[in-house]
């Protein structure tokens, strides 16, 4: 049998398929707290990166008819992206273990010949304490990469760093999925 | 106890099937590739389900040939094919998207400044969902070759883009689909990428004369696999 088919990078004009109410993951009337994140995206000079698609998939609170639990937007001018969407809940883990609520992210750009996957958990939440992913990363520094931060009670940032950056900023921690 | 809602994880990806991440034959890679090791993650839940997509919210765009009546310039093709896991099963119903360049090789995105025309009748948008068997359809018009930064004189070989989700978050797909014989291919470090002579070829569709229409268009047939569940030692 033929193993999976090779990935090849989205490019720079993957706007062909954008469509900007995407990013709005309450558009089908979903029920709910509303949460905002936003975040920018920069590469390895720290400039931002103005021509990705971010997607954005949570498995909690299931998807149905008026929730996607999926949504894409781009990064714009200043390598920032947005979406609209209800705060997830905790998701079963593997065996007994229970994972923290958490955003899926998927990266997606011209220089990326397949996609980089990350996760956006919520900082304060009791169960990162003990979350499996989260409890892996020994570096504090790289761990906070995964974790975002409010700005408000409803509204939440995530930045998104490919590379080291130069006053020794940490890579976001990538995922092997 | 394996106990019922324990997820059944998506296979590993097959050595040298996946390009890496830094390629220095394709000068974006240089400061968008991670340095540090990507950290493992055993499936969860949140890998091992993903989107539905109801067409009634993304409605299909099977032609990208006609804008209202009018036909786009260029090679008129059908593009079919059967997106199957690793097992050979069909993946049904499953979203297909599809970007790609007009006849001139010109992107309708203004991001796209290369000197050649802009075809009023062609936007280069599509979508269309697998059926029951999984095999997918749609009609277009073949993409042309365009000239790109990367090098001195470099030119990308006609392809066309796809962006495929399968069962779940970890079987996300987004490839290029390339047209046999293509000179180009030998000199594209995007094509290259792809270690895995075999692998890399599965990328190139093949002429298919039973989906081609007689005095009509040229059908091409492209298969696509994703990835395969993890067999557990129960079911082996």
């Amino acid at each position: 049998m033929p193993s999976a088919t090779s990935s090849q990078t989205i490019g720079p004009f993957w706007h062909l398929i954008e469509h900007p109410e995407w990013a709005d993951l309450t558009r089908f009337g979903a029920t709910g707290a509303r949460v905002t994140l936003t975040g920018t995206v920069v590469d390895g000079d720290g400039n931002p990166v103005t021509d990705a698609a971010v997607e954005l998939w949570q498995s909690d609170p299931p998807c149905d008819e008026s929730f996607p639990g999926f949504g894409r937007c781009r990064t714009d001018e200043r390598g920032e992206f947005r979406f609209t969407t209800v705060k997830p809940g905790p998701v079963p883990g593997r065996g007994n273990a229970q994972q923290a609520p958490h955003f899926a992210i998927t990266l997606h750009a011209r220089g990326l010949l397949k996609h980089l996957v990350t996760r956006a958990y919520f900082d304060g939440e009791p169960l990162n304490e003990t979350d499996p992913l989260l409890s892996s990363i020994e570096d504090a520094r790289r761990r906070g990469t995964l974790v975002a931060r409010p700005v408000t009670d409803d509204h939440w940032r995530f930045d998104i760093r490919l590379q080291r950056g130069a006053r020794g900023e940490s890579e976001t921690v990538f995922l092997n999925i | 106890m394996q106990g019922e809602r324990e997820p059944v994880p998506f296979r590993p990806y097959a050595p040298g099937t996946q390009p890496a991440y830094d390629v220095p034959a394709y000068g974006s890679t240089h400061k968008r590739h991670p340095q540090e090791t990507l950290v493992r993650l055993p499936h969860t839940t949140t890998e091992t389900s993903g989107p539905r997509f109801n067409p009634a919210h993304f409605p299909p765009i099977p032609d990208l040939s006609v804008i209202e009546g009018k036909s786009a310039l260029g090679e008129r093709i059908i593009v079919h094919g059967r997106i199957t896991d690793e097992d050979g099963r069909p993946v049904p119903n499953t979203i297909v998207e599809i970007w790609q360049a007009n006849a001139s090789g010109r992107y309708q995105h203004p991001g796209d400044q290369h000197d050649a025309p802009i075809d009023p009748n062609f936007r280069g948008e599509g979508r269309v969902y697998t059926d029951d068997a999984g095999w997918y359809r749609f009609t277009s018009i073949k993409p042309g070759a365009y000239p790109w930064r990367n090098h001195h004189n470099a030119w990308r070989p006609n392809h066309i883009h796809f962006s495929f989700f399968g069962p779940g978050f970890a079987t996300r797909l987004i490839t290029q689909m390339y047209f046999p014989g293509d000179p180009l291919l030998a000199l594209d470090p995007i094509f290259l990428s792809v270690p895995d002579d075999a692998a890399r070829e599965r990328l190139v569709c093949a002429l298919d004369m039973t989906v081609t229409e007689p005095e009509w268009a040229l059908g091409y047939r492209f298969d696509v696999v994703l990835r395969g569940r993890d067999a557990t030692p129960m079911e082996a």
